[in-house]
């Protein structure tokens, strides 16, 4: 078999499982699932950013934080349907991405980290100033929607098979903006502004909407949240979710596909194991589990599978010319 | 009038804070390129290390003198045994090691000292100095002062000792330097040792003003990030001065924008070092990166 | 089949049928067995509210030496408590993990005001008890609303009644400067305050300042304050910056009437970092016996609970106000479950919690008493102003009580 057409089986293997899982999973399981989506979905954009593009940001949690609050805001205000408000945060996103990517040209490397840093620091407290939308430091209290169209799932269910929806649609979506033109040019100004510059990429164009991209998709994860969880509040949406993402991107690794969801399963996962182990300094095992997953894959369990598989490949290769 | 006075006098007190620490963060990164997000909590590991020997019954300037030596030597082991299994990891790969480091220190110090906070002595007066109506802080003017002296010996340090050449060498080339005979990889572990023991110095000025606790260097950390970067962080006496402006930008901006009050001080000033940086996008006293084609 | 063996086989049937029988009573209570009762707990044992995490702590200790003394109407307790690192998104995969997968019979004292506000609606809709939760917030004693609800402490708002109350009768030209955390916390306590003073509030409240808990330091906010002339400060801050506060006002020479929160006024914790001598005169109110406090040294419930510590909790901060507050909770959890006898459905759990009549625990201060209807959720109202000389808190003054408003 191809590396490419395994790659295709396991990812179809994948979608299989996952589609079977509600009916065999506890409401609790799947709400967990449906928050590793989420996160999955978070740590795509993040990663289009940082990983493909080479500019980091700290800075995530903030457009989490605002597509949480536009479907939170249109829900609560307007009772606009919440299937309408995830693509309004998206797109939402995309503009204030895009925006904030013009003036991020200017900054590199560990300027542009730190101004994105920023705009996490600053999120909790435009939050809570415009109490009038956002409820305060109360937040926005909302309700689970129930599965339409008299299907018989239950809520959790519902959300599941919703979430795996939509990330399946932008994960599609990104696997075949990363793998023509467009993704060859911004994988290019990562490693090479300058030749990729001389070779006629906009870099400036690209660098903008790159930015914009990352943050739509990573607003639209935060709607979603504001749907799952029912509930947004500044306290969500501190430095260290931001933080958190980065953690995802380069633990699942950078520059991968589907080392989003890898990443999303660990930061939803390990921290809770991390606490199962010791109540007294639950942050102690998780840092222990931090450092020894960089140190046994330096390059992110993507990275690393990407390396066995490889070798793999080449042994069958090898045994098939032998024969 | 006084007020402002005031007001500027108090925001140089906590810039003197945010720029020893941004000092510290400067340090590791000329050193090894890193960002090191464990710097506050290493400085604030090493400032209980000082408590526990004042408590021990030591007097305050050999506790200090105590905990620079440890700290060194700390952040010597850190680097030779955490960081350096990936060293040759992508940036970012280093950067979630120091993040693992930062909340094992942090949640290591709360089990240990517990999360009440302690009071930690100032080898300064307490009383403060009055010109007019405006109050100077003697430990604010002796933390600043501290700070500045370590600023003067890290310039003599790098520009006139042989080890402090070695260690300019090593960041900037590494390759020639082994060439040359330096030991690069030593030259990283004491870069990490060095910024430890200004992290040390930084906490153990720091804690009589915010009071020591586990938590006391998660706020003051992000602030010094800012500093570093208004300042550039490719230069110390830049970091220093990026705190200065930072703590006075802050508590003028609180005290004169009266539509934003202190509700939103911070995300005012975030914005002030953010319209800095496009126009300055290597910080103001930073070089700005050279590109080879 | 020997005689012993047919009365063996009698017994051992007889005692599998009492059992088959109590299980089938357990049937519809969940979480509860013949020997057990499990109750969920969620609490920040990391990141940066870790501080309270000694809460949950002295609550597990507490119930371990229930479990050593025989448990609770022969029942052990169960605590199954978990870190949601004060994230509500967290608190609420933990809450749905407790009740879903753990199948507990009911949470306590679950910490933080937005984290409690993120699981309110599914607890009321799931009809688990959400007990005593540990928040000063108002909106937990809604029994309409949220009949599965109940708060515990006083509310932060009651206890800016009782400032406002203490200004107006003894500051004859009061001006009130007023510093607080910029979240629901401190806006409970800025509204207590502003409703006890009534239409003089606009007139009497020079200035506001807020902070936020990223701050360093909150000097710039103080110099503000002593500008505006205020010659009252009302300090609405956790106990960092309440330390930091009450120094720096001594510092710059300012001296205001100083009210202090009760979050922040452990002698221990607080004051002593402060200065003693810069504490004088300082008022704040209290419920609990602070630990730190020489008032209590001989206290009987003061030795008992040190006696706990050092038996159950060594570990544990002696000067941590958290540990006197995780005991005195667990106590009054401990009499619900007295009160519930064999019967702890959840319904009746709530019922009972809703029926504690005149309660005194050793930890509370003499004369505030743990009391609640089927319209008062609202466990403790009771509040005692006190004067700090320097040394000791002084009590003074009657016991201020909200539900007699």
């Amino acid at each position: 078999m191809s590396g490419a057409g395994l790659r295709r089986a396991v990812v179809l293997a994948a979608v299989v499982v996952a589609c079977v899982l509600p009916f065999v999973l506890s409401n609790f399981r799947l709400f967990q699932f449906t928050q590793v989506f989420i996160y999955a979905i978070a740590l795509l954009g993040l990663n289009i950013l940082t990983g493909f593009n080479g500019q980091i940001s700290l800075g995530h949690g903030a457009f989490y934080a605002v597509g949480a609050y536009t479907t939170a805001i249109m829900i609560d205000k307007w009772n606009v349907p919440y299937g309408w408000t995830i693509p309004v945060a998206g797109l939402l996103c995309l503009v204030v991405g895009f925006l904030f990517g013009i003036p991020a040209l200017r900054l590199e490397g560990l300027y542009l980290a730190l101004a994105t840093f920023a705009l996490a620091l600053a999120i909790p407290q435009i939050l809570k100033y415009f109490e009038h939308w956002t409820g305060g430091s109360q937040g926005i209290v909302l309700s689970k929607p129930r599965a339409p169209f008299g299907l018989t799932l239950n809520p959790d269910q519902w959300l599941y098979f919703v979430t795996l929806g939509v990330l399946l649609v932008l994960f599609v979506l990104a696997a075949n903006l990363l793998s023509r033109r467009t993704g060859r040019a911004i994988v290019a100004i990562r490693d090479n502004p300058i030749a990729a510059q001389a070779m006629g990429v906009n870099n400036a164009l690209y660098k903008s909407l790159t930015f914009g991209v990352s943050a739509a998709y990573t607003g639209v994860a935060g709607a979603l949240s504001a749907v799952a969880i029912a509930f947004v509040a500044p306290d969500t949406f501190n430095v260290f979710l931001s933080i958190t993402f980065l953690v995802g991107i380069v633990i699942g690794g950078l520059a991968s596909i589907s080392g989003a969801v890898f990443g999303a399963l660990f930061i939803q996962f390990v921290p809770n194991w991390a606490q199962d182990i010791s109540k007294a300094a639950p942050w102690a095992i998780y840092g222990i589990f931090l450092i020894t997953f960089m140190y046994a894959m330096p390059r992110g369990i993507a990275g690393s599978l990407r390396l066995v598989l490889g070798r793999l490949a080449r042994l069958s290769g090898g045994t098939r010319r032998v024969a | 009038m006084d007020i402002f006075v005031q007001q500027v006098v108090s925001g140089l007190a906590t810039g003197g804070i945010y720029g020893s620490l941004a000092l510290a963060l400067v340090m590791i990164y000329q050193a090894t390129d890193v960002v090191n997000y464990a710097q506050g909590e290493m400085a604030m590991f090493s400032t209980y290390l000082a408590w526990t020997l004042i408590n021990a019954g030591l007097p305050y300037w050999v506790a200090f003198a105590a905990t620079l030596a440890i700290a060194f030597v700390g952040g010597l082991a850190i680097e030779r045994v955490v960081i350096r299994p990936v060293e040759n990891a992508p940036v970012l790969t280093i950067v979630i090691v120091c993040i693992g480091l930062l909340v094992i220190l942090n949640s290591v110090a709360g089990w240990v000292y517990s999360y009440i906070q302690k009071p930690f002595p100032s080898p300064f007066p307490e009383k403060p100095i009055r010109i007019g109506n405006v109050f100077f802080g003697a430990h604010d003017l002796g933390a600043l002062g501290v700070t500045l002296v370590v600023l003067l010996s890290l310039y003599v340090f790098f520009r006139y000792t042989t080890l402090g050449l070695a260690m300019r060498a090593a960041a900037q080339n590494p390759v020639s330097s082994r060439l040359c005979g330096i030991r690069v990889g030593w030259m990283l572990a004491v870069g990490w040792g060095l910024a430890a023991l200004v992290g040390a110095v930084a906490g153990m000025m720091v804690a009589p003003v915010v009071f020591l606790d586990p938590n006391m260097m998660g706020g003051i950390l992000i602030y010094a990030f800012a500093s570093a970067t208004l300042g550039g962080f490719t230069s110390p006496g830049g970091a220093v001065l990026g705190g200065l402006i930072v703590g006075v930008i802050e508590n003028l901006v609180g005290t004169y924008v009266r539509f934003i009050g202190t509700e939103l001080k911070l995300t005012v000033a975030l914005a002030v070092i953010l319209v800095v940086l496009i126009v300055k996008p290597s910080g103001l006293f930073g070089r700005a990166a050279v590109h080879r084609v | 089949m020997t005689r012993r063996n047919i009365i063996a086989l009698a017994l051992s049937l007889g005692v599998g049928l009492a059992l088959v029988a109590r299980l089938a009573v357990a049937a519809d209570m969940p979480g509860v067995t013949a020997t057990e009762v499990k109750i969920g707990h969620t609490n920040p044992y990391s990141g940066n509210a870790s501080a309270y995490g000694t809460i949950g702590k002295a609550i597990a200790a507490y119930f371990k030496k229930m479990n050593d003394e025989g448990g609770i109407n022969g029942r052990k307790i169960n605590f199954v408590t978990y870190d949601d690192g004060y994230s509500p998104p967290k608190t609420v995969e933990m809450v749905r993990r407790l009740i879903e997968q753990d199948e507990v019979a009911f949470l306590f004292n679950t910490l933080g005001t937005p984290t409690n506000s993120a699981i309110h609606k599914y607890m009321n809709q799931m009809k688990v008890p959400q007990l005593f939760v540990a928040t000063g917030a108002t909106k937990w004693g809604d029994p309409q609303n949220f009949p599965w609800t109940m708060g515990w402490q006083p509310t932060y708002q009651a206890e800016g009644h009782i400032y406002a109350q203490y200004v107006l009768k003894n500051v004859p030209n009061a001006k009130i400067g007023i510093l607080y955390q910029n979240d629901d916390y401190g806006k409970d306590y800025v509204k207590g305050l502003k409703d006890g003073l009534g239409d003089a509030a606009k007139k009497l409240i020079v200035m506001e300042q807020t902070y936020e808990t990223s701050d360093p330091t909150i000097d710039s906010q103080i110099v503000n304050l002593k500008n505006s002339g205020a010659n009252v400060f009302y300090n609405v801050t956790i106990p960092k910056y309440a330390a930091q506060a009450i120094k720096k006002t001594a510092e710059i020479g300012w001296k205001p009437l100083h009210l202090l929160n009760n979050v922040s006024n452990s002698v221990g914790a607080v004051l002593k970092p402060a200065g003693l001598q810069n504490s004088k005169d300082i008022v704040s109110t209290f419920y609990l016996k602070d630990p730190t406090d020489p008032t209590w040294q001989n206290d009987a419930g003061y030795k008992d609970w040190l006696a706990f510590m050092k038996k159950y909790y060594p570990e544990g901060d002696l000067s941590d106000l958290g540990n006197v507050y995780g005991y005195t909770v667990a106590q009054g959890l401990v009499q619900v479950l007295k009160q519930c006898g064999n019967d702890l459905s959840r319904e009746n759990v709530m019922k009972q919690a809703a029926s504690i009549k005149g309660l005194s625990l050793p930890m509370l201060l003499p004369g505030v008493k743990v009391n609640t209807g089927p319209t008062d959720f609202y466990p403790i109202e009771q509040e005692q102003l006190a004067k700090f000389d320097g040394e000791r808190w002084v009590l003074f003054g009657e016991i201020y009580d909200a539900s007699k408003k």
